[in-house]
């Protein structure tokens, strides 16, 4: 990642075209600009006469590359590629996810999204809209993000989901490289369907947070958290049952169709475990 | 506003039913997450900036007049654990009886018509503090003094820790509560204008967690 050269989208040639190999064009970030980078990946999949899902969108900028996948069955796969450092602070990136009506589209991450200090005061800021149209599929499981000592970032993901769409959806993050201390992070999730807000809940960890964020109430020393969200419409009628999933997670119905684990953990690879025994609980 | 009707709804000694619950105290407790006084703090200020702070947003927005079955909603979208989901339209239930039969009002009797198993606590707290002629910074505070207040009550059993302790607890974080109180009714006035979504919706992992784990156990002290 040192290699790559960060310049702003703003300028000429700077966008990385989808399928470029993570090249960016060259020069540097003018540090008189305090600009930070924009970049938008846009995601779409469709399903064709066959029923196999294609991507007729599939475009990607500077930090933001997506690639195809090969898929062994009639889904489409998506993974998202760190093409250089972000984000830093300033930069604003956006993933833009729609899956059409009865398309099934899944989409995973080449690697952790790490946030880190950069030349603006100012937070990078990391949006994604995950859009689920009728009997339309998205499984949303991107590899963890870490907030580095320094970094601020706000992110939100907000999912829109119409009746009868299925969303399988995981984060985590992770406070601090190993031995680190955290960044400022503010997590915003949001599961809209059918109109009605299903969940809505906001994390903020690291300096300059809200009082308590690391004391018993809330994270107590654990430096790895994850959600994994689950909707299907089977939920409406038939709740999952809550349970526990060992001392540090529960799994629990939300009110309407869908399901939440929440998960703390001392680091990312427990975190990982506890959430990958809960996608083979829950996933449809 | 009355001072005085504030410090009616605002006793301990109201009858809707709070005393039974420990605010996720006893299962913090529990797993060795509070063992003393500066523990109890650490718990309270988390939890005043994450579910008190909902909670206050809540009570001060239906103390506005907002549609209490919209908030009711929101209440359920930042509510994820489903034992606190039950423990909220449960002590909603008990507060809208004592609401309803020391300040009536039509308000009151339309929620507990449609919300006859309970709405969420905060919300018929701001219900109530309407009817009693208070306002949305009376039931944003009283919102935030139960966040904090009946975790300390709590810990004073769970723990045997000296009651002057607790209480110098809840002073010091006074004036964190008189903030966050403050910032609650800035959302609330904004939800008029821009929905529900502008209201606060801050959380605390270890807090949901506990609450399932809690909801579980065969003996408890505290309900939740």
């Amino acid at each position: 990642m040192s290699s790559a050269v960060r310049v702003s989208v703003d300028e000429p040639g700077a966008v990385g075209a989808p399928g470029a190999g993570g090249a960016v064009a060259s020069g540097g970030r003018d540090s008189s600009v305090d600009s930070g980078i924009r970049a938008v990946a846009r995601i779409r999949a469709e399903v064709d006469a066959r029923g196999v899902s294609r991507l007729p969108v599939l475009e990607g900028e500077g930090p933001l590359a997506v690639r195809r996948v090969r898929s062994s069955g009639q889904e489409a796969r998506v993974a998202l590629v760190g093409a250089m450092s972000a984000p830093l602070g300033g930069d604003r990136l956006t993933v833009e996810a729609t899956a059409g009506v009865g398309a099934r589209l899944d989409i995973g991450s080449s690697a952790a999204t790490i946030a880190l200090p950069g030349q603006s005061e100012r937070p990078a800021r990391y949006d994604v809209r995950l859009s689920v149209a009728e009997d339309a599929e998205l499984r949303w499981l991107p590899e963890q993000l870490i907030s580095a000592y320094g970094s601020s970032l706000r992110m939100t993901t907000r999912a829109e989901l119409a009746p009868g769409a299925r969303l399988l959806l995981r984060e985590e993050q992770v406070l601090g490289r190993a031995g680190e201390e955290p960044g400022a992070l503010t997590s915003r999730l949001t599961v809209r369907c059918d109109g009605r807000t299903l969940l809505d809940q906001e994390l903020s960890c690291g300096p300059g947070a809200p009082g308590g964020w690391d004391g018993p109430a809330a994270l107590a020393g654990h430096r790895a958290l994850g959600q994994l969200v689950v909707v299907h419409p089977e939920l409406a009628h038939s709740p999952a049952e809550p349970r526990m999933l060992g001392e540090h997670a529960a799994l629990t119905p939300l009110a309407g169709p869908g399901l939440l684990v929440t998960a703390v953990a001392a680091d990312a690879l427990l975190l990982r475990r506890v959430l990958d025994e809960a996608v083979r609980l829950v996933a449809w | 506003m009355s001072r005085a009707t504030l410090l009616v709804l605002a006793d301990g000694r109201f009858p809707a039913g709070g005393h039974a619950h420990s605010g996720g105290a006893e299962a913090a407790v529990a797993a060795g997450r509070i063992k003393d006084a500066a523990g109890l703090e650490a718990f309270c200020r988390g939890r005043l900036h994450t579910s008190g702070l909902v909670a206050a947003a809540l009570a001060a927005t239906a103390a506005l007049g907002v549609d209490p079955l919209l908030l009711d909603d929101a209440a359920d979208a930042r509510t994820p654990s489903a034992a606190l989901r039950t423990v909220a339209r449960k002590l909603g239930r008990q507060m809208m009886r004592a609401a309803r039969s020391t300040w009536p009002s039509p308000e009151l009797d339309a929620l507990a018509a449609v919300r006859p198993k309970g709405a969420h606590q905060p919300v018929v707290l701001g219900l109530a503090a309407r009817s009693a002629g208070l306002g949305p910074e009376d039931a944003a505070h009283v919102a935030v003094y139960e966040a904090v207040s009946g975790p300390a009550t709590a810990v004073v059993r769970l723990l045997s820790l000296d009651p002057f302790d607790a209480t110098r607890v809840l002073a010091r974080l006074a004036p964190e509560l008189d903030r966050v109180a403050a910032d609650a009714v800035a959302a609330a006035r904004r939800v008029p204008d821009h929905g529900v979504d502008a209201l606060p919706a801050a959380s605390a992992p270890l807090l949901d967690i506990g609450a399932e784990a809690h909801a579980g156990w065969a003996v408890r002290l505290f309900a939740s």
